[in-house]
């Protein structure tokens, strides 16, 4: 048996893959590929951080509905995060017929909080 | 009408209970029971006795039987079919016209279905397998408090399966060290964790402490993190007065969710506690103590899809539903089968998954399964495939016995759900490649690697007891 390890204190995380290393541009592509395949819509939120427990973000533009080019959609998650560099910034899945979202994760973390 | 005249004495049920020709309408209630009957007694005799014991009949005639329409109320037996792999054995499918039960009450279909006639001298053994709710009688039930969909909603999970713990020992921790263990779970990336079904409210941790310290533990978490978390407070109790009582104190807490023993407690308990939940906007975990003494004889009983059947009537949002790799009771297909009946809004008739009829259950939200039992990151892969996202996966010394603590053990567990989600995403096939996926995201997780060593060795691979009826045939070609 090995010695315990401190568990680091303390850490803010964003739901979905937010226990994984930082997204990578080739993770990302696999993981909006997968949101294609299953015919969900793809939406684009944001907030500053402080505010992130609500339900409730900043809907970017309007939800990308029937979009099925992952470049475009790449291109609407680089546009948000440019005009809101302190904000994080998720990609969402909607599920029509669940009446939900199919998966959600956060693609821009804001550095801290 | 009045050519019926009176004759007193004992008449052979499947005289008027015995009805091949009979088509069930859409509205009856139908029913499949699994009978092997006594020496000498013939399989449609046996099967028009049930159906008589468990509408109108008792064993003689009388009177007031002619003050009403008995064809119009009577369980009529309409089919036989033998038992794949038992000569001994055969099905009874039976119709029940819904006049016959009380809206919205589980509790009275039960007390028909599976009351006096499953002590009836006549049948040797008797099994309840299966049960068509007419979707006129789901109408009339209240269903889970608020399903899936809602609870993805509320606590803010989407794209995975949701993770829970079972906080041990489960009896003897004070109140503030309980609370320590919830805490230290929460904090290390687990979305619940849970009371064990045999705490209430003992001399050791009295209830009101236990829901103080886990709701400070709960909220302190849930603002460390920035997820939204819960523990389910189990409000189960000797009366339903002090069931509601513990139920409200909970919300005052804030809790997001709360749990209840449906078998244990009764289903009476039960959908009263489901109503209110609805009416406050509070979740409901279920779990199923007591339900192996009913389910697990494959000869004699109730089968387990029925108690699932039974318990999305009554209400709840989660219920357990074995692990098929943990260490309980879980044949893989049969419980594909009831997971179905928990979330899907239509599961048609599959003999390989062990349902015997089509079930709508028309708008009615559904019931999250919670797979718990002797799991652990090994599991994983196993699991993910197996339930796919609406599912919860329960952890207690797989989480707990993490040679660093809980916090450890829970996140471990987190990095390995998500890892198994996004390779699952990328195309891979996550039960075959189960090795790699966990190998690689332990590079980057000294927790996930240290969980691996250490539970390495650990199986469960004896043979379930309650098998499909599939016969010989398909035996050898599942082995």
């Amino acid at each position: 048996m090995s010695e315990a390890v401190a568990y680091k204190s303390a850490e803010r995380r964003g739901e979905t893959f937010s226990y994984l290393p930082p997204m990578t541009q080739d993770r990302l592509r696999k993981n909006i590929a997968y949101l294609i395949s299953q015919n969900w819509n793809p939406a684009i939120e944001h907030t500053e951080p402080e505010k992130s427990m609500s339900s409730f973000w900043y809907l970017w533009k309007l939800p990308m509905f029937g979009e099925r080019s992952i470049e475009r959609i790449l291109g609407e998650l680089e546009a948000c995060h440019r005009a809101n560099p302190g904000q994080h910034v998720r990609l969402i899945g909607y599920d029509n017929y669940a009446q939900s979202q199919g998966t959600a994760f956060i693609v821009y973390r804001a550095s801290g909080r | 009408m009045a050519e019926k005249s009176y004759q007193a004495g004992v008449k052979e049920y499947r005289k008027t209970y015995w009805t091949p020709d009979y088509v069930p309408l859409d509205t009856d209630l139908l029913a499949v029971f699994k009978i092997v009957a006594q020496a000498g007694v013939p399989r449609e005799e046996a099967a028009a006795a049930v159906a008589a014991e468990s509408s109108t009949g008792t064993w003689t005639t009388v009177w007031t039987d002619l003050l009403t329409d008995l064809d119009y109320y009577k369980g009529r037996a309409y089919r036989i079919e033998p038992v794949p792999g038992d000569d001994n054995a055969f099905y009874a499918f039976i119709a029940y016209p819904i006049d016959l039960f009380e809206e919205g009450s589980v509790v009275n279909v039960l007390t028909s279905l599976v009351g006096n006639v499953f002590g009836f001298k006549a049948v040797r053994s008797l099994r309840l397998e299966d049960i068509r709710f007419p979707l006129a009688y789901v109408k009339t039930c209240g269903g889970p408090p608020n399903g899936i969909q809602l609870e993805r909603d509320r606590l803010n999970k989407y794209g995975r399966p949701l993770l829970g713990c079972t906080i041990k020992p489960k009896l003897g921790l004070s109140a503030k060290n309980y609370g320590r263990a919830v805490y230290e779970c929460l904090r290390g990336g687990l979305d619940f964790t849970k009371d064990d079904e045999n705490i209430n409210s003992q001399p050791f941790m009295r209830w009101q402490h236990r829901f103080e310290f886990v709701m400070e533990a709960v909220h302190k978490a849930t603002s460390e993190t920035g997820e939204r978390k819960g523990h389910y407070l189990n409000v189960t109790a000797p009366t339903p007065e002090e069931m509601y009582k513990r139920a409200e104190f909970a919300k005052s807490l804030g809790a997001p969710i709360i749990m209840h023993d449906f078998l244990t407690a009764g289903f009476t308990a039960n959908t009263g506690l489901a109503n209110w939940c609805r009416e406050n906007g509070m979740l409901l975990h279920i779990h199923r103590a007591m339900h192996a003494v009913l389910d697990r004889n494959p000869m004699h009983g109730i089968h387990f899809r029925v108690l699932t059947k039974c318990l999305r009537l009554s209400g709840g949002d989660h219920l357990h539903s074995g692990t098929v790799v943990g260490k309980l009771e879980g044949d893989r297909e049969a419980t594909i089968g009831w997971v179905d009946l928990m979330r899907e809004p239509f599961v048609p008739e599959n003999r390989a998954r062990g349902i015997f009829f089509d079930q709508d259950w028309g708008a009615m939200p559904g019931v999250m399964p919670v797979a718990s039992g002797g799991i652990h990151v090994w599991h994983m892969p196993a699991l993910t495939a197996i339930f796919g996202d609406d599912a919860c996966f329960q952890f207690g010394g797989g989480t707990l016995g993490h040679p660093w603590g809980n916090a450890a053990g829970a996140h471990a567990n987190r990095v390995a759900l998500e890892a198994c989600v996004e390779a699952r995403n990328q195309g891979r096939p996550v039960e075959r490649e189960g090795r790699e996926i966990l190998t690689e995201a332990a590079q980057h997780s000294p927790e996930l690697k240290i969980a691996m060593e250490t539970w390495k060795e650990i199986k469960f691979e004896f043979d379930v007891v309650d098998k499909l009826d599939t016969g010989p045939m398909l035996r050898v070609v599942n082995a």
